[in-house]
């Protein structure tokens, strides 16, 4: 599951002969959040910046949507949807850019 | 996919095959050719995409507009909220990242030679290709509405150079007062299934500061729409009696359009003269992915759910609105999430990668039901062996209830749509 997930990352990265021109690569399945939180979770307009958030608050955060134990317009249908897995990735990712 | 369905696929646009040069050689693991056909939500979103993940694939976008005109946030612009200008963009954000844009049209494909020959007479070579190329109208599936009625009728369903959403705004302007508009709605499937609602919801919002005794007459050939509920509380809350919406089962279809006389003409033939007409007509897929039997009967292309490719014709990934992805609805934020997994299942293959192969797709549809009032649909969809489907347990409307309760939801959800609008639109062409 995550090595396939990561292999647009893995083969961005092989192909990458000029770094600096590329951006951070991001995993497929991180690549549905870039609709409302920025291409890179920079966050845009209403919608808050979740690049660089904690690992740890941002399963816990994950779970209280999923359980609608936190205030959300939209969230709490979002997070359902994925797979404990994918959560995973998505937190490494987030927490992995600036 | 077999042999056969590519060379049938071959003869039907085998006119031009022969006289096309050779493919040429796979340059596996260094560069290869990534064309793309159409740069709207799928295409310009496949074509930044594959530009920053693949640095070393060219990539050519092949689009007949100058700039591309979105749908969506178009119906804000009949609400008297946004401009032209406001939901234009440019394609020199694609060609500063290395995207070689052709102003021009596809007007051919050779699935054999691998080359697309455009409108101007020049072929474009492809190691893969994405067509994205949106939807056609199927003029005169309503009797009488061909191109020139719409010039009296607009569909203002396609952005196209801005023409029809700035003629349905004009006409709405000279509306006289108390005077009647008309929409006619079609049966599934078509492009953005809460659009015509939301469409409905912003034309009020403009009529009642402008034309307060002015009416709306919605015409469906359904009996049931997406987001029903929400839209129909809006309308009761905020619009008072000036919407009226006719299902299917109450004679809502309307068959035939009489514009020299302004008619609506239903399916027992009764008629309803409206001011403005706004005909938003049954579609099938682009006419690129139909006359190159891409497409099937259904006017729609069936495709491979975990890469796109076209079950017709090997190396062509067709996504967006012109592909048969139910349930996945087709809507600008879909075809931009599967445009990601399609480059990505192209270009692996090319470099001898295997494709992702657990992948998601991604939806949400913002609609705004008038100042500040915003609500929204989202699906969290995957790949099955059958086709596709909706994960269990996520997804959905926002809630229901009095306004009273939900206003500040709906006014967080109407600056999450804008929000929306401004990232995604960014991810397509910044
Ligand atoms: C009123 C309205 C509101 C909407 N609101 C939303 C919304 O809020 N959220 C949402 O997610 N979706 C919304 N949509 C749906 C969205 O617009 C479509 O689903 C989306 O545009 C589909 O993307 P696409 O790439 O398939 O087609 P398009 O975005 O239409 O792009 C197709 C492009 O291909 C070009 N093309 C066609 N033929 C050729 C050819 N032969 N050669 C080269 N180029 C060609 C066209 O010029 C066009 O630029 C709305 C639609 C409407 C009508
Ligand atoms: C349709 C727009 C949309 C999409 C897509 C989306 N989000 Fe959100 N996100 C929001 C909104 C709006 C909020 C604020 C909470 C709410 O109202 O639901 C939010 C809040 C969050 C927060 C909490 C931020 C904080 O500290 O307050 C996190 C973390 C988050 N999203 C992660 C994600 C991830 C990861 C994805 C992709 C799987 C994603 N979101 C996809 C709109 C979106």
């Amino acid at each position: 599951m995550t090595r396939i997930s990561l292999i647009a990352a893995a083969l961005g990265a092989s192909l990458l002969a000029a770094p600096a021109f590329a951006e951070q690569p991001t995993p497929l399945i991180a690549q549905g959040c870039a609709g409302c939180h920025g291409q890179s979770g920079e966050g845009q307009g209403a919608v808050a910046r979740i690049a660089g958030y904690d690992r740890d608050a941002f399963l816990a955060i994950w779970q209280e949507f999923r359980d609608n134990s936190r205030p959300a317009t939209i969230m709490n249908r979002i997070a359902p949807g994925y797979t404990d897995e994918e959560v995973q990735i998505l937190a490494d990712y987030f927490a992995s850019i600036q | 996919m077999t042999i056969l369905t590519r060379r049938s696929f071959g003869a039907l646009i085998g006119a031009s095959a022969a006289t096309l040069a050779a493919p040429s050689l796979l340059r596996a693991n260094t560069t290869g050719r990534l064309v793309i056909i159409g740069g709207g939500f799928g295409g310009a979103s496949a074509a930044r995409f594959a530009r920053i993940t693949y640095p070393e694939v060219e990539v050519t976008l092949i689009e007949p507009y100058p700039t591309f005109i979105t749908c969506p946030y178009g119906n804000l612009i009949l609400g008297g909220k946004r401009e032209l200008p406001q939901i234009t963009h440019s394609y020199d954000g694609l060609r500063a990242r290395g995207v070689t844009v052709l102003q021009d049209r596809a007007a051919d494909i050779d699935p054999v030679a691998k080359s697309v020959r455009l409108a101007s007479g020049a072929d474009v070579g492809y190691d893969k290709l994405i067509v994205s190329p949106g939807i056609g109208l199927r003029w005169g599936a309503i009797e009488g509405y061909d191109e020139a009625a719409a010039q009296i009728f607009p569909h203002a369903w396609m952005g196209g150079d801005g023409s029809q959403i700035t003629l349905l705004r004009q006409q709405l302007e000279a509306l006289p007062e108390g005077g009647v508009v008309g929409l006619a709605i079609p049966g599934n499937p078509f492009r953005c299934p809460p659009g015509p609602y939301e469409r409905i919801s912003m034309i009020a919002h403009y009529l009642k500061q402008a034309n307060p005794t002015a009416k709306i007459l919605a015409f469906d050939a359904k009996e049931g729409f997406s987001k029903q509920g929400l839209f129909q509380d809006t309308w009761a809350e905020l619009y008072g009696d000036m919407i009226e919406w006719v299902p299917g089962n109450q004679d809502g279809k309307i068959v035939r359009v009489d514009v020299e006389n302004k008619l609506f003409i239903s399916e027992f033939g009764e008629e309803h003269r409206v001011d403005v007409g706004n005909v938003i007509a049954p579609q099938f897929a682009a006419a690129i992915a139909r006359d190159t039997g891409l497409a099937d009967e259904s006017g729609w292309v069936p495709v491979n759910s975990r890469t796109f490719e076209a079950n017709a014709a090997a190396d062509i990934h067709v996504i967006g609105d012109a592909n048969i992805a139910a349930p996945l609805p087709k809507s600008g934020y879909i075809a931009n999430s599967t445009s990601k997994t399609a480059v990505a299942a192209a270009l692996a293959e090319m470099t001898g990668q295997p494709a992702p192969s657990d992948p998601v797709y991604f939806n949400t549809c913002y609609s705004h039901g008038g100042a500040d009032y915003g609500f929204s649909v989202v699906g969290v969809f995957r790949p099955t062996d059958e086709g596709f489907a909706e994960t269990p347990d996520s997804g959905g409307i926002s809630p229901r209830g009095p306004l009273s309760e939900l206003a500040e939801n709906r006014r967080l959800e109407a600056s999450y749509a804008d929000a929306w609008y401004d990232s995604i639109t960014r991810d397509m062409f910044s």
